[in-house]
C-alpha cells in the first residue's frame, strides 16, 4: 500500500459531509456510514485526486506543527482502509 | 448499517465514538419500501405475507417527500429505496431527487428488469448515489425459476450493463438458500462478469415469506460449510477487485444476530403503507401495533411510539439475555424471529444457543437433513391472500407445486 503512488480521490460512490446535528464529518457509502474524527477528516479533504500521498502529509504536517514522518504510517493506513472498502481509488495508481 | 470496525490510528477512538454517536438516539438509516408491486415473485421476499391488502394504499409523492424531509430532520443520512420493485413508481427519480437535495445518501434496490438506460440516466442526474442489483441464480433456466419470472436472466445482465454505463458503482445482492446454495462459486462468478464491486451473499432471514418456504430453502449443514469454504477462498482472492460479503443463515450460528443494531436504534422503516417499523419485517409481530406516518410524524413515531419503545435498549430482556455477557452485542437478537418461532417477541431469540426455544431451530435444521420434495409458493398477491387470510397460519405449508409465470 505505502508504494502507491498517485493522488488518491473518493471513490463515485463515497460522500463527505458535514452532519450538522452530530456535529461531525460522515463518510457515507451504500452500507453504511462512517463517523470520522477531526484529523480523519482532514486527510479525506485533502484526497481531490490531484493531490500525491506526500502532498497531503506535508500539508497537514503545516496545518498541525507536525513532523511529517511522525504522519506518514497513520496516513497510509487510514487510507489503506478506506481503499480495502473500495471507498477511495488511487486512479493512476502503479503499484511498486 | 452504521459498521463499527475502523482499525487504522488515524481512526482510532472511532470505534468508541460510533457507539457515542449511536447512543445519541437519532436513527442513521430509512429504509423506503416504495411500493409492493413486483414483477418478481421470489419465495423468500422480505415484504410482509398481506402485502397484498396494502396494494392499493401507496404513499403519494408528496407524503413520501414530507416522509424524507421528517427522517432528515430526525439525523437519518441514508434514505434506501426498495420495494417491492421501486422502479414501478414513477416518481422514483423525483423521490431520489428530494432526498438527495436534502442531502441524503440515496440507495437504490431493484431487480432490475425495469431498467432501462433513459431511466438509469434520469437516476443519476437526480442524485441517485448507491445501485443494487438483486439476483437469484447464476444460471438463467435456474435464476428465472426462483424469481418466478420468465426472461427476467437476461434483463438483469442488461440492467447492470446499463446501470454501469450511467456512472454506477455496480453491487449486487444474491440471497442464498437450498436451491443455490451449491451455485455460490458460479454466482460470484457472474457478479465479477457483469462488473460488480460489491457481491452480497445473504442466507435467507426465515421471517415472512421465507419461513413460509423454510422447508424448501433451508439449506443442509454440509451445503453451508462448503459455500463458507468458496466464499472465503474468493474474498481472499478478490481481495481490492469486488468487495464480497457472506452472511451465513443464523440457524446454522452459534449466536443470534445483532439485529438491527439494537431496535429503534439506527434504523427506520417506511413501508409502501406508510407504516412506520423498526425492521422491514416488524410488521410480522401481529402483537405491536405500528404507527403510520399519515397519522403521526417521524419524530413522534420515533422517540415516543410505543412500537420503537418496547424493545429498545437492553433492559426489556428478559434471561437468559439479562445477565448474558453477549447482551450489549446481539441485544437478544431477532425480535420477529422470536415472535415467529415462539409467539412472543420478548423472548430471546430462538437462534441463540442458550434459548430454552432452541429446539424449534434444531428440528428445523434436521428436517433440512431430509431430502423429500417440499411445496412451496410464490410471493404474489394470490399466495398473499390465501397464506394471509389462512389464521391460524398453517405449519408446515401446504400449497401447490407453483409454476413459473411471466
Amino acid at each position: 500500500m505505502e508504494n502507491r503512488k498517485g493522488a488518491p480521490r473518493l471513490a463515485a460512490k463515497a460522500r463527505l459531509r458535514w452532519d450538522a446535528l452530530r456535529q461531525k464529518s460522515v463518510l457515507l457509502y451504500p452500507e453504511g456510514v462512517l463517523i470520522l474524527n477531526p484529523s480523519a477528516e482532514a486527510i479525506l479533504s485533502l484526497c481531490d485526486g490531484r493531490r500525491s500521498v506526500g502532498e497531503i502529509v506535508t500539508e497537514l504536517a503545516d496545518r498541525y506543527g507536525a513532523e511529517a514522518v511522525a504522519l506518514e504510517a497513520d496516513v497510509w493506513n487510514f487510507l489503506g482502509e478506506l481503499v480495502e472498502r473500495g471507498l477511495l481509488h488511487f486512479p493512476d495508481a502503479m503499484e511498486e | 448499517m452504521p459498521p463499527t470496525r475502523p482499525t487504522s490510528s488515524a481512526t482510532a477512538g472511532v470505534a468508541g465514538e460510533q457507539t457515542k454517536i449511536l447512543d445519541l438516539g437519532y436513527p442513521f438509516s430509512l429504509l423506503c419500501e416504495v411500493t409492493f408491486r413486483c414483477p418478481l415473485q421470489c419465495p423468500y421476499c422480505s415484504n410482509p405475507l398481506a402485502f397484498a391488502r396494502s396494494l392499493r394504499d401507496e404513499l403519494e409523492t408528496k407524503e413520501w417527500i414530507r416522509v424524507l424531509e421528517e427522517a432528515a430532520g430526525l439525523g437519518v443520512l441514508q434514505a434506501n429505496f426498495s420495494g417491492g420493485e421501486p422502479l414501478l413508481r414513477k416518481d422514483l427519480p423525483e423521490l431520489i431527487g428530494a432526498a438527495h437535495a436534502l442531502g441524503l445518501y440515496t440507495n437504490l434496490s431493484t431487480g432490475g428488469t425495469l431498467l432501462t438506460s433513459e431511466l438509469a440516466g434520469k437516476l443519476k442526474e437526480a442524485g441517485l448515489a448507491g445501485f443494487q442489483l438483486s439476483i437469484q441464480d447464476s444460471r438463467p433456466e435456474s435464476a428465472e425459476w426462483i424469481a418466478g419470472m420468465r426472461g427476467s436472466f437476461v434483463k438483469k445482465a442488461e440492467a447492470a450493463r446499463v446501470a454501469r454505463e450511467a456512472g454506477f458503482a455496480l453491487g449486487i445482492n444474491a440471497v442464498l438458500h437450498r436451491q443455490n446454495l451449491d451455485r455460490i462459486e458460479e454466482i460470484i462468478a457472474l457478479a465479477e462478469e457483469w462488473g460488480a464491486e460489491r457481491l452480497e451473499l445473504a442466507n435467507a432471514q426465515y421471517n415472512g415469506w421465507a419461513l413460509e418456504n423454510r422447508r424448501w430453502l433451508l439449506p443442509t449443514r454440509a451445503q453451508v460449510e462448503q459455500a463458507s469454504n468458496v466464499a472465503a477462498a474468493a474474498q481472499a482472492r478478490l481481495k481490492g477487485k469486488m468487495d464480497l460479503l457472506f452472511v451465513i443463515p443464523d440457524y446454522y450460528a452459534t449466536y443470534p444476530k445483532a439485529c438491527l443494531h439494537g431496535w429503534g436504534r439506527a434504523f427506520l422503516t417506511v413501508s409502501a403503507d406508510g407504516q412506520a417499523l423498526p425492521c422491514q419485517a416488524a410488521r410480522e409481530i401481529t402483537s405491536l401495533s405500528f404507527p403510520n406516518v399519515r397519522e403521526k410524524s417521524l419524530r413522534d413515531i420515533w422517540f415516543d411510539s410505543e412500537a420503537f419503545n418496547r424493545f429498545r435498549g437492553v433492559g426489556w430482556l428478559p434471561e437468559p439475555c439479562r445477565s448474558c455477557p453477549r447482551r450489549d452485542i446481539d441485544f437478544g437478537g431477532c425480535r420477529c424471529q422470536a415472535f415467529l418461532l415462539t409467539q412472543d417477541a420478548g423472548a430471546t431469540d430462538p437462534a441463540c444457543i442458550l434459548s430454552p426455544h432452541h429446539h424449534r431451530i434444531e428440528e428445523a435444521l434436521a428436517e433440512a437433513e431430509t431430502r423429500e420434495t417440499v411445496a412451496w409458493s410464490y410471493r404474489n398477491p394470490i399466495e398473499s391472500k390465501r397464506l394471509s387470510e389462512a389464521e391460524p397460519r398453517p405449519t408446515p405449508p401446504a400449497v401447490a407445486k407453483p409454476k413459473p409465470t411471466g
